[in-house]
């Protein structure tokens, strides 16, 4: 075989290969978007369902959702970009932060049901919040930490070390040097990385199975120790233990969640290439 | 008066070490007189820039340091683990080899230091930026683009513009790290000229990135070879007529 035919051939396999990759999500999103699009109207993503969830809306599951999404941020954002800045800015290499990290890698790798049985033991019933929105966010939320904090961290350590010491060297303190320079340049990476925790906590739903969410409840949450539906859950419910359950509003759901997700996948990919054409580094 | 009081700066007796048992400087005692440009010079890996670190205590940022002697800054010994590290920093301002913009705008550079002193007054960070930038040998060119991203200066502007920067402090002493290493002939006599400038109210030390250089600015001159002082004193003599064989080698170019 000459080099030229060689070079040839794997420069095919691996073309083939990055399409393969690519055809799988251009299937679901088509297959879903085909088999869903005829059941999304306004009644379908305004209206509480109906008649055993057969017929009318999805409402308080996009709320739930929304709900759920928002309260893991606000305690998973805060908490993980701390932990970040204490690894990346603060922490020397010790015992201690080894351990750290150990910890942090092995949260990744625990499987979400898992997460949901604590969620369940510590917040639901030891703590007594029930199975509310409280509950099933602070599940969310130590789910979504590691990838919080991994991404953080990496786009924290991504800044230059010259900037921090040119900081330090100009009179300034270790906090006004990260609150100055280093956090708002790492700003657009941490956002990626927020946005996509938060993406993989919107779709889940395995946490919130006895966590938050609600099989059937036909209103919109009253407070946050109430439950809520929520899309992941009431996809799994209308396809699995409804009888009789038209498909359409079936796919209909799965391509609101579906759209949801993307879309939170679009902002981050935005904010990344904005930040990149804006960088001065 | 006791050579002491004299000098700006007093080391004595210092040593660096680190952590892997290399030494870097090795019982360095050395006067810094106010008003005058000392030049640190040798050839790579003699301890001046550990010198100059040691200076405004940025060695304390990099792990497995260990010092031993005295710095006197004004007869206070900066050695000292209970010295305000912050403020002593904002009296001895460093210049690094290479420029480091900050990402933000010129303007913005020269202000960063003082606002992170607390400075708020809008008229007195605009007068700083002007000072500053004068002193520095740039307020000419670049006075219309004030806010635009620091980076987009040439080499040579972005070096002033650290010096600016530093400046903008109004520190006591000025360090300066082969701060004309990366610079074309021009930016480079433009920086020694603001240093013979800024030199009557400031005390500079320098290492500079060739001899040539060391023999055109140096009131004083400090030569280190492998960590150890091997002669320091008045430029004019150390230039021209070094009193130790290796000055003489180095100085007349027979190594280095």
């Amino acid at each position: 075989m000459s080099r030229q035919f060689t070079q040839r051939l794997v420069f095919a396999l691996i073309t083939l290969a990055a399409v393969a990759t690519v055809t799988p999500i251009v299937l679901v999103v088509g297959y879903i978007a085909w088999l869903g699009l005829p059941a999304i109207n306004g009644e379908f993503l305004s209206a509480l369902p109906r008649d055993g969830m057969r017929a009318g809306g999805i409402w308080p599951a996009i709320v739930g959702t929304l709900y759920l999404t928002l309260g893991t941020a606000v305690v998973a954002v805060p908490l993980g970009i701390a932990a970040a800045v204490y690894l990346s800015e603060y922490a020397k290499d010790s015992r201690l932060t080894r351990a750290i990290r150990i910890a942090i890698i092995n949260l990744a790798g625990i499987p979400s049901v898992v997460y949901g049985l604590f969620g369940l033991g510590l917040f639901v019933l030891f703590l007594r919040f029930g199975t509310s929105i409280v509950a099933g966010c602070l599940t969310l939320a130590i789910m979504t930490l590691p990838v919080i904090i991994s991404t953080a961290e990496e786009a924290l350590r991504a800044v230059p070390q010259s900037f921090r010491l040119v900081s330090v060297s100009l009179g300034g303190t270790k906090w006004q040097t990260i609150r100055r320079v280093v956090l708002p340049q790492a700003l657009p990476g941490i956002l990626t990385g927020v946005i996509l925790g938060l993406e993989r906590a919107a779709g889940e739903t395995a946490p919130i199975l006895f966590t938050a969410a609600a099989f059937f409840l036909p209103r919109l949450p009253n407070s946050v120790f109430d439950a809520t539906m929520a899309l992941p859950y009431h996809l799994f419910v209308i396809s699995t233990q409804v009888p009789g359950m038209p498909i359409r509003i079936q796919y209909g759901t799965a391509l609101v969640l579906l759209t949801f997700v993307l879309s939170m996948n679009l902002v981050a990919t935005l904010i990344r290439s904005r930040a990149r054409a804006r960088r001065q580094w | 008066m006791s050579a002491a009081t004299l000098a700006k700066i007093r080391v004595e007796h210092l040593s660096v070490q680190y952590d892997d048992g290399t030494e870097s400087l090795r019982d360095i005692t050395l006067d810094i007189p106010a008003n005058q440009i000392t030049v640190l010079f040798g050839p790579a890996g003699g301890g001046k820039s550990t010198l100059l670190r040691a200076l405004n205590r940025l060695n304390d940022l990099v792990e497995g340091v260990k010092l031993s002697g005295k710095i006197y800054l004004d007869g206070e010994d900066i050695t000292q683990p209970r010295v305000d590290v912050v403020s002593l920093r904002r009296r001895v301002g460093m210049v690094f080899a290479q420029p480091v913009p900050l990402p933000m705008s010129l303007r913005q550079n020269v202000t960063y230091g003082l606002e992170l002193a607390g400075v708020r007054q809008a008229g007195k960070l605009e007068l700083a930026v002007e000072k500053s930038l004068r002193a520095a040998a740039l307020w000419d060119e670049v006075k219309d683009r004030l806010d635009d991203p620091a980076i987009a200066l040439s080499g040579g502007q972005q070096q002033r513009l650290c010096l600016a920067r530093v400046l903008a402090l109004e520190p006591e002493v000025v360090l300066l790290d082969e701060p004309t290493s990366g610079l074309d002939p021009i930016s480079t006599s433009k920086v020694e000229a603001s240093l013979q400038e800024i030199k009557k109210d400031y005390t500079v030390v320098i290492v500079p990135h060739s001899v040539q250089q060391a023999g055109r600015i140096a009131d004083q001159a400090a030569f280190f070879l492998q960590g150890e002082l091997i002669e320091a004193g008045p430029g004019k003599e150390l230039f021209l007529a070094p009193q130790n064989k290796r000055t003489e080698d180095y100085v007349t170019g027979r190594f280095g």
